[in-house]
């Protein structure tokens, strides 16, 4: 489902008189459906930085990222926007909302987008919210307001809404305790039991050594520079 | 949802004042349900495209295809005045930066909607004053307010109520001018999760012109950069902002105060 080839990309940073600085060289990886891979390697080796470039917000100079067989790399806007709607779900560590949206209509948002009706989503969005324990009092708040692991969960039931074929998940069980970590790897496997494609990035080991069934080391992809 | 058509296909547009350049060559196209930002500084030349696009400036070359419900494809440019005129009034829409140039202050908030909708040919009054009541609703203004000016609301609701006259016949485009630009952020908010409601529901494609990053974000899939009356970047908007590459589009990045 997801299919990551020859893959190369550096940044140019213009305010630093056009500096070139490669990141990643040659990253080649697979993920099929029901599996779950973990990417490690240390901080700043550009873990985050792989799954952008499959989520599509960075673009990359050289190779293929297919989704669900369709090309990520330099596709038109519209190509990426309904890969994103329909086929591959993201749990980035940032929770991006607009101001004063009540928590339940956050997470319902994607159901809305794919046409699914009010009741419905707000239903399954519940159920979802239920499940990795946030108070129902807190569904009526916007989650600007709310702590740091609130968010997060906030941004896991977002991301499990909807039963996509390919997961992101960027720290899904960071900053997460006990009960709550549990809930997420629940999830997790819930989402491998029906099929998903899931691409992890866990510095939780015990988390990635329950859910993953392998892991793929980034420092493999460093550029000779870097390395 | 695959349509094979482009709602709008821009092809070279440029825009000369005298000596100097208000757009350059400019080319895109806008599918259907797309929201797409155009973003840039004071005389990037963002706005003489947006005049261009909606028809209030004549480009001194270039096409807009504008894909009509009848016809298809048609050139706005070219396309004689009463047709354009037609089409401004029904199928497309323009939100001002400053309601006070999109509504008619003397009139009724109620006359504002539904002039809009006599325009197209409606003429029974009480399903005129039935719809204006419907669209204030929409945009959250209370029934009992129909009969007041604009005058008399705040800015916040004078911008919800420019949005109902505008989308009360039903357009599939609109053009906005920094929609949130006079409004204190709270109101700003408002506005946006509103017109992030509207634009899904309705599956109205959007142009929308404005300096303010966290607004394009937050409600558009596409970004095009300008500068210098030219289009220097454009793509997903989280891809333009996250993986600028153009020199002037990471300054514009770098440059946003983190909050």
């Amino acid at each position: 489902m997801i299919e990551v080839a020859g893959v190369a990309k550096s940044f140019t940073v213009w305010n630093h008189g056009g500096a070139v600085i490669p990141v990643m060289r040659d990253a080649c990886l697979t993920v099929r459906p029901g599996e779950c891979v973990a990417l490690t390697g240390a901080s700043g080796s550009g873990k985050s930085t792989l799954m952008r470039m499959i989520w599509g917000n960075y673009r990359i100079d050289a190779g293929s990222v297919r989704v669900a067989g369709v090309e990520v790399a330099g596709a038109e806007p519209r190509t990426v926007i309904r890969l994103r709607r329909e086929t591959m779900g993201y749990v980035s560590q940032f929770l991006r909302v607009v101001p004063r949206v009540p928590t339940l209509r956050v997470v319902a948002e994607p159901l809305l987008t794919l046409g699914v009706a009010p009741q419905t989503a707000e239903a399954r969005a519940a159920g979802m919210l239920a499940a990795v324990n946030i108070p129902e009092r807190l569904w009526a708040l916007s989650p600007t307001t709310f702590s740091g692991g609130e968010q997060q969960r906030v941004n896991i039931a977002r991301g499990f809404v909807h039963p996509w074929p390919v997961l992101l998940l960027d720290e899904p069980t960071a900053s997460l305790d006990g009960a709550n970590r549990e809930a997420v790897l629940r999830l997790i496997e819930g989402a491998k039991a029906r099929g998903a494609a899931i691409l992890g990035i866990f510095h939780d080991e015990g988390a990635r050594a329950r859910v993953c069934d392998r892991a793929v080391d980034v420092r493999a992809f460093a550029p000779p520079a870097a390395a | 949802m695959t349509a094979d058509t482009p709602l709008l296909s821009v092809r070279g547009i440029s825009k000369r004042y005298g000596a100097r350049t208000g757009c350059a060559d400019v080319s895109f196209d806008l599918w259907p349900s797309e929201v797409m930002g155009i973003v840039g500084e004071s005389g990037s030349g963002k706005s003489t495209l947006l005049n261009c696009l909606a028809g209030h400036l004549a480009p001194d070359t270039g096409a807009i295809l504008y894909d009509t419900r009848a016809e298809g494809p048609r050139d706005l440019v070219t396309m004689a005045e009463p047709e354009r005129r037609m089409l401004a009034r029904t199928d497309l829409a323009f939100v001002h930066q400053n309601p006070r140039d999109g509504l008619r202050m003397g009139v009724s908030a109620g006359g504002n909607v539904g002039e809009r909708l006599m325009a197209t040919g409606a003429r029974h009054y009480g399903r005129i004053r039935a719809a204006a009541i419907d669209w204030l609703g929409r945009v959250e203004i209370a029934a009992d307010r129909v009969d007041d000016p604009p005058r008399a609301f705040s800015g916040g609701m004078q911008q919800r109520l420019q949005l109902a006259r505008n989308l009360v016949t039903g357009p599939r485009l609109v053009f906005m001018d920094e929609p949130t630009g006079g409004l204190d952020v709270s109101v700003q908010a408002r506005l946006l999760d509103l017109l992030r409601g509207l634009v899904r529901q309705m599956g109205l494609s959007a142009v929308i012109v404005t300096h303010d990053l966290a607004v394009v974000r937050l409600l558009a899939d596409r970004l095009m950069v300008m500068q210098g009356g030219r289009v220097v970047e454009s793509g997903l908007t989280d891809q333009v902002l996250d993986d600028p590459a153009h020199p002037y589009t990471q300054l514009l990045v770098s440059s946003v105060l983190q909050v």
